[in-house]
């Protein structure tokens, strides 16, 4: 059996999902963190960017994740965010409306918020 | 239909019309401290998680930070009390505004200013009443409380607690709330956020004896710090925030629920009452009936002799 980790996603009102995982790339704020199996332990603060997570099925869930923390240890990762979608709750055309309003009232963090969940929508 | 009974049919229509608005109140009341309850739920994770974290950094670095560290002599100290914006809850924000008086005049006894933020109208109301100075107030989302009415709760405290006291910060951050214990029991109680006391909190982190592995820190542990600090806050006043609204809720579905129960009451009195009346006319009728019948009999007899 592979090695895996434990995964949780959990944002602040509700668990976005949790599972094994073999590899978990995250951004934090000095540069994307790949964390597998057996990784020291590790206490990041995450920029706001997609979570890419490899399942032990050999799938991959994507998510948007606006800021928060990565927390490894004894081969249980959380992911905690304040906001955070996988990839496929996420509504595109909204977003891209969204991101359209978001440039025409330069509102820089609305329009990084909605650049994100379409780069992770864009994965699946 | 005589004047008595008149009155008690009237009044016992409206305690009737009154027992179904409560009725209604309490099955309402009931299922809002059911989703309130998920909602508690579904942010335990999170909270859980943050606290964790926050635990790790405090006690696996040798990191100084402003809201980690005791000052040597408090000034000043923000309070944040949490209310509802409607009533009918029994004794749900008297208790809790009587749990914020007592700790103010703790801390006012211990030489120190207070700063009061209040969250729902009911607590406001008290203090305006009073003309007490609020420093800050929130209403309208106590009901129910999204995580981003808790940021704008937290931000105000949070930038109090970084600013100087002389520039009109705060040195401690304490909230009061009430805690839903169970469908029956809620407490009001007072808590301090701020200044942590990582003893405490590695308490609730860790239940027996489990050892924090060391971290590696990325950045560094005071950005990490830093990072978490504001979330840790914003988490808790969260949580508060929804404890307070599963416990208004359970108070007022409790409160609505002797409400139904006293107004039952009542109309069993009132009908035995209006029964009686009722009886007591037809009695009369009856009476008045047969002393006429008999007059009348007694004076035919009288003309036929």
């Amino acid at each position: 059996m592979a090695a895996e980790l434990h995964v949780a996603l959990v944002a602040a009102d509700r668990e976005v999902w949790s599972g094994e995982a073999t590899l978990v790339v995250a951004r934090t704020t000095s540069g994307d963190i790949g964390v597998m199996p057996g990784h020291q332990p590790l206490l990041g603060v995450l920029e706001s960017g997609p979570v890419t997570i490899r399942t032990s099925e050999g799938g991959t869930v994507v998510a948007a994740v606006h800021g928060g923390f990565i927390s490894f240890a004894d081969n249980k990762l959380s992911l905690l965010a304040e906001t955070a979608e996988l990839s496929d709750e996420i509504d595109v055309q909204r977003e891209e409306r969204e991101l359209e309003r978001a440039q025409a009232e330069g509102d820089a963090i609305a329009e990084r918020r909605a650049d994100v969940r379409l780069r992770a929508a864009a994965t699946r | 239909m005589g004047a008595q009974l008149r009155v008690y049919k009237r009044r016992i229509r409206s305690v009737t019309a009154t027992k179904k608005i409560t009725k209604a109140m309490e099955m309402i009341a009931a299922s809002r401290v059911v989703k309130a309850q998920r909602k508690v739920a579904a942010s335990t994770p999170y909270a859980t998680e943050l606290t964790r974290a926050v635990t790790a950094v405090g006690t696996g670095s040798n990191t100084k930070h402003p809201l980690t560290t005791q000052a040597e002599t408090v000034v000043r100290s923000a309070v944040l009390l949490l209310t509802s914006d409607r009533g009918l809850a029994g004794a749900f924000n008297s208790n809790a505004i009587k749990a914020a008086e007592q700790l103010t005049a703790r801390l006012e006894a211990e030489g120190k200013q207070v700063d009061t933020y209040i969250v729902g109208r009911r607590g406001l109301a008290h203090y305006n009443f009073r003309e007490r100075k609020v420093a800050e107030s929130w209403s309208g989302f106590t009901d129910e409380p999204t995580y981003a009415d808790a940021k704008t709760v937290a931000a105000p405290l949070i930038e109090a607690i970084e600013k100087d006291t002389a520039d009109g910060g705060v040195d401690e951050i304490h909230i009061v709330f009430t805690e839903f214990v169970s469908m029956m029991t809620q407490t009001a109680l007072d808590d301090r956020l701020l200044p942590l006391s990582l003893d405490e909190v590695a308490k609730e982190a860790k239940p027996a004896g489990e050892i924090l592995p060391l971290y590696d820190f990325e950045p560094s542990a005071e950005d990490v710090l830093d990072a978490l600090l504001p979330r840790y806050v914003e988490s808790r006043v969260y949580n508060a925030l929804l404890q307070s609204a599963a416990s208004k809720h359970a108070a007022t579905r409790r409160a609505m629920k002797s409400a139904t129960d006293n107004a039952g009451e009542l109309i069993e009195t009132l009908s035995r009452l209006a029964n009686a009346a009722r009886q007591a006319e037809i009695t009369q009728e009856i009476s008045e009936i047969v002393g006429g019948s008999a007059a009348l009999a007694d004076a035919t007899a009288g003309s036929d002799r």
